[in-house]
């Protein structure tokens, strides 16, 4: 900033005055107190400017005026002095501050900690809540499984198919109920042992003469399946049931040394 | 010359400083003052009141807005025009025959003791009529820049260089 032209602008006479806005009066005394000759150049505009003032003044009776603004002055200074000139006084406002700091910080502390442990306990409450409701939804759908069971069982098209152990699994059984009507073929395998890894249960229609298997589904995902109850298509004009152990994804004709159970349906009333 | 120390002590609540301070510049505040109101009874009522603002306000001075003079140049200007405006001075309006400073410096003899006003007088007569009034509105009424180049109807730009050079003319003057 070049400093002499600053100061010949006539920006310094417009700021004694106050006649800049207020960012302009800033930025001169920023400027003014970076530089000692533009403060040296305002203090002789300053003075000049009270001269001409002083210049208007009628005489008067500087000290009788002055008397009675200090009449004046005694009363509100009372209240405005005695706590910045009480020095005992000021250090134990001090004190109690400080002693105020702490136990609010203290305090703070606390309960910022009071508050993460109720967080914490909020989060569990909720990971117990949404497993409560996950169970009463299971519930909910296990009875509904049991209602359509009891449904399935109570429906008069639907015939009843129990399956015998065979050679590979002699303890094991199991049971087809078979509507007919609607082509649905439940399968209760609750007595048949679980699959090994790698190998899944296939169930077959069977027609008996000649013998000839149709696959009617896979019960996939067995040990998932608390129930063991799994519903199938069935189309076939079924005349027995078959259920084997196959390769996971099954196979085009049964492994018939590993058929686990079987059965032939009660020929029509 | 602003006294940056004394005007902390004010600010403290210093009495003595408060003192110092009224020395310091209530006979130019009083001359404001009057130059406003034109009553010598109004114009010390006043003056007790602005120095009793300045005591009680001190918190609020803050010499990164302005100087010192300023601000106290600002509340006598401000309590004056405050009167004006109030019934008090309404109910108790004279005929004021004289309109600037320059009027009181030709139209009074009973000046401050201080101030050589008489020498003044003579100078002031010398300066240029735009200077006068440049330095009426902008020190004595406390017009903005912008409200003395619209009264003077005058460019912003010259209203500052203008009163630079009239300034710089009393400066001189005063100096000799």
């Amino acid at each position: 900033m070049d400093i002499k032209e600053y100061i010949s602008s006539g920006i310094l006479e417009l700021y004694v005055y106050g006649a800049l806005t207020e960012a302009e009066s800033r930025e001169v005394s920023r400027v003014l107190k970076e530089h000692p000759e533009v403060r040296k150049e305002v203090e002789e505009i300053e003075n000049a400017l009270q001269k001409l003032s002083i210049s208007v003044a009628p005489s008067y009776n500087a000290e009788a005026i002055l008397a009675r603004i200090k009449q004046k002055l005694g009363k509100k200074a009372d209240h405005k002095v005695i706590p910045l000139e009480s020095d005992k006084g000021h250090n134990w406002v001090s004190y109690f501050g400080w002693a105020a700091t702490i136990l609010l910080l203290v305090g703070l502390f606390f309960v910022f900690e009071e508050r993460n442990n109720l967080r914490e306990q909020l989060t569990s409450e909720k990971a117990n809540a949404a497993k409560l409701e996950q169970q009463i939804a299971d519930a909910r759908e296990d009875a509904e499984k049991t209602e359509e069971l009891l449904a399935v069982l109570r429906d008069k098209n639907v015939s009843k198919v129990p399956l015998q152990g065979q050679n590979a699994a002699p303890g094991a059984y199991a049971a087809v109920y078979w509507n007919k009507q609607e082509k649905k073929a439940y399968i209760d395998a609750k007595e048949l042992p679980e699959p090994p890894r790698g190998k899944v249960y296939q169930v077959w229609s069977l027609k008996l003469e000649p013998l000839t298997p149709t696959s009617i589904g896979l019960l996939d995902e067995f040990e998932l399946d608390d129930n063991k109850i799994f519903t199938l298509e069935n189309a076939n004009e079924s005349q027995a049931f078959g259920i084997t152990l196959e390769p996971e994804g099954g196979s085009e004709a049964p492994t018939m040394e590993q058929l686990y159970v079987l059965g032939a349906v009660a020929a029509a009333p | 010359m602003q006294q940056d120390g004394l005007i902390l002590e004010l600010q403290n609540g210093n009495q003595k400083a408060f003192e110092r301070i009224y020395e310091l510049y209530s006979e130019s505040i009083y001359g404001i003052i009057y130059s406003i109101l034109r009553d010598e009874k109004i114009a010390e009522e006043i003056l007790q009141d602005v120095f009793l603002k300045i005591w009680n306000n001190s918190s609020s001075y803050n010499s990164d807005k302005g100087r010192f003079f300023t601000w106290i140049l600002n509340i006598a200007r401000n309590a004056s025009i405050d009167h004006i405006r109030s019934k008090a001075h309404k109910n108790n309006q004279k005929n004021l025959t004289s309109d600037n400073f320059v009027d009181i410096l030709e139209s009074r003899s009973n000046f401050s003791g201080k101030a050589d006003a008489i020498g003044i007088k003579k100078y002031i007569n010398v300066l240029k009529p735009v200077c006068k009034k440049l330095i009426d509105l902008l020190f004595f009424k406390g017009y903005t820049q912008k409200e003395t180049a619209e009264e003077l109807d005058m460019p912003l730009g010259t209203v500052k260089t203008r009163n630079r050079a009239c300034i710089n003319k009393l400066r001189e003057m005063l100096a000799e």
